[in-house]
């Protein structure tokens, strides 16, 4: 009878895995990410590949978050940045897509390091006001630099290609995305096993504690700043290459709030979290439409109310996981295992 | 010369709701350390209902006012019990997020009841045009800083000499301490969000009557914060100096640069002041540093 997880190496303590039922589930999360595009239609691969995006800009804001401590509600703007980067590159330099999103993370986490400057003064409140000003600064430049972003106009990008085929359609771009989701999780797992992650997470425990043990503030959180930035920018650039329509309104202050209220609802400091999170936030106004739909016939009204009814239940799901399961739905996951590890004597 | 005393004006009134708007802010932010990020949405909420009560429902100005103000007040008190109450103690993230779930609940709401389209308001304020030196100005606008000047007159005059006024005071400044003295925290946190619903649901109405009744009102939340960071977040003469500041900026920079720089000229003023006086105008100096 198990009554827990116990290692008795270190090195049973590092792995990322710990378990056998822990490396069966990644197995078969593996295997259904790959079965997946074989079975399903356009609408769902594409919701697939939304999520896929998702996750991508969530794990990126997780890592200032979650796991430096530092509230950002600029995340509409660094991807703004991504997405505007690798388009123009593409558009106007035809540089060919696989090399242009390298350069626009890359560009990304330099602007956000920038923007990050303000947190080596600022925390808590009055740094989330001032990303929400950096927000309000870079959506500003997009919309009104008319001459290289083609300011409130669409940026069209042309469509990626490779070895002369299309790979914007949604099954071939299924492919991009989630082979990006699983090396962004990948190195943000692996980046928490490293000085630089342990040093975040030491900023975010108590970060007078963190300077007097050596750890260089004013580097550190620049580069928690860069390092998340580098993320959310790939999850921009993606948006870029797959929709090949770059518009302003995909980057609102809207957007900085959906993906903060992802890493709460899944759980902060967690890639898992962001994965949860990620896939809840963008499939629940899915859901929703699809349940307006199967009862139109029964309540006509409802059509028309859907939209409304999806932005109330947004608002709805963010007070009431904060109130009755603030870690989300990460916690809710290792609940739902602690009891079938100890069942039946669970209690 | 006409022209800039236009715009002064014109500014005034932009920063005199803006005041209003970031007074709420600032008070809920004083009582109980809680940044609202659903202060536009209370305003919105304002501006709806005063359009049903005056529009839908035909009732005489003063009467809808009133009507307006306990909507208000019960929402204030609603929104406290409910949602803010089982938040105390928790960290700033979750505090910020659940006002963020507020405003969209609110917000959908809103547009449940009265649809997105905006609505056509019939001014109850009159808005024949006057001329002050030579500029001419639409006598709501004019209106809408005298309303603004008695509110603040009267909420100074409130937080100096009325019981809960004082009260009010105490529990900003030590929670612990005011519990000690007797004084209910719960219902002074209350008070506070029925004050802040109804001076936003006033800048609501003063706002519908200028430039009508849409969604577009609760983007007034965000501009409050330039605004509250401007004058210090925890004070009230700072709210209507930096309102005052904001909107003359704001029309300033709208009329003599342009280019669209009116928007966000603000936010530029935000991060400045954070860098170099985070505090603000006339905040209180004590600010988490690193």
């Amino acid at each position: 009878m198990e009554s827990g997880i116990f290692h008795t190496t270190y090195q049973a303590d590092m792995t990322l895995r710990r378990t056998h039922a822990q490396k069966i589930r990644v197995v078969l999360l593996l295997l259904f990410v790959i079965v997946f595009p074989f079975f399903a239609d356009r609408y769902l691969l594409n919701l697939a590949n939304q999520v896929g995006i998702a996750i991508v800009g969530a794990i990126g804001l997780n890592i200032l978050v979650g796991y430096t401590g530092q509230i950002s509600l600029g995340q509409g703007g660094f991807m703004a940045v991504g997405a505007y980067t690798t388009g123009l590159l593409t558009k106007i330099f035809g540089i060919p897509w696989y090399l242009s999103i390298p350069i626009s993370c890359f560009f990304t986490a330099l602007v956000g390091a920038i923007f990050g400057i303000p947190s080596l003064r600022l925390k808590g409140l009055y740094l989330a006001i001032a990303t929400i000003a950096s927000q309000e600064i870079i959506l500003w430049v997009v919309t009104h630099w008319n001459v290289v972003t083609g300011g409130v106009d669409a940026l069209v990008v042309p469509n990626p290609t490779l070895f002369g085929e299309r790979m914007n359609t949604d099954f071939n771009f299924y492919w991009i995305i989630w082979a990006c989701v699983g090396v962004t999780a990948l190195l943000t797992v692996n980046l928490f096993r490293t000085h630089w992650g342990r040093a975040f997470i030491a900023i975010r425990d108590q970060d007078i504690a963190a300077s007097v043990m050596g750890i260089n503030l004013f580097r550190y959180k620049l580069l928690a700043f860069a390092v998340s930035s580098f993320f959310v920018g790939l999850a921009g650039a993606l948006i870029a290459h797959y929709r090949t329509i770059v518009t302003w309104e995909r980057f609102t202050i809207d957007v900085s709030v959906l993906y903060l209220a992802m890493i709460i609802i899944g759980g902060l400091g967690s890639v898992s979290g962001s994965f949860f999170g990620a896939t809840f936030m963008t499939l629940l106004p899915a859901v929703l439409t699809n349940l307006g739909r199967a009862v139109k016939d029964y309540i006509p009204v409802i059509d028309s109310f859907i939209p409304y009814i999806q932005q109330a239940s947004f608002g709805l799901v963010i007070i009431l996981f904060l109130i009755f399961e603030p870690e989300g739905l990460r916690k809710i996951w290792n609940n739902i295992k602690d009891y079938f590890r100890l069942w039946p004597f669970s209690y | 010369m006409e022209l800039f005393i236009q715009y002064t004006l014109s500014g005034l009134t932009n920063g005199a709701i803006l005041a209003l708007a970031a007074l709420g802010f600032v008070l809920i932010y004083k009582a109980s350390d809680v940044i609202n990020f659903a202060q536009g949405e209370f305003l919105l909420v304002g501006a709806y209902i005063i359009y049903a009560m005056i529009a839908q429902f035909g009732l005489w100005w003063p009467i809808g006012m009133v009507f307006t103000v306990a909507i208000a007040i019960g929402v204030g008190v609603t929104v406290e019990r409910f949602v803010l109450r089982p938040m105390i103690g928790e960290p700033i993230i979750s505090v910020i997020m659940v006002t963020i779930g507020l405003s969209s609940v609110l917000q959908a709401i809103v547009k449940m009841i009265w649809g997105s389209q905006p609505k056509e308001f019939p001014p109850f304020i009159p808005s024949d045009p006057v001329k002050i030196l030579g500029a001419t100005i639409g006598a709501d606008r004019l209106w809408a800083i005298g309303i603004a000047i008695v509110l603040l007159g009267a909420f100074s005059l409130f937080f100096r000499k009325s019981r809960e006024g004082i009260a009010m005071r105490a529990v900003a400044d030590d929670q612990q301490a005011a519990l000690s003295m007797g004084i209910s925290v719960k219902r002074i946190f209350a008070w506070a969000w029925s004050i802040a619903a109804v001076t936003a649901a006033i800048a609501g109405a003063l706002v519908a009557n200028i430039v009508g009744v849409s969604g577009t009102i609760s983007s007034f939340g965000l501009h409050v914060f330039p605004v509250v960071i401007l004058g210090g977040l925890d004070s009230i003469p700072g709210a209507i100096i930096g309102g005052i500041i904001i909107g003359l900026l704001e029309t300033y920079t709208g009329a003599y640069i342009g280019q669209g720089l009116n928007q966000v000229v603000s936010f530029i003023v935000l991060i400045i002041i954070l860098m170099v006086r985070p505090y603000g105008l006339f905040g209180q100096q004590i600010i988490e540093r690193v």
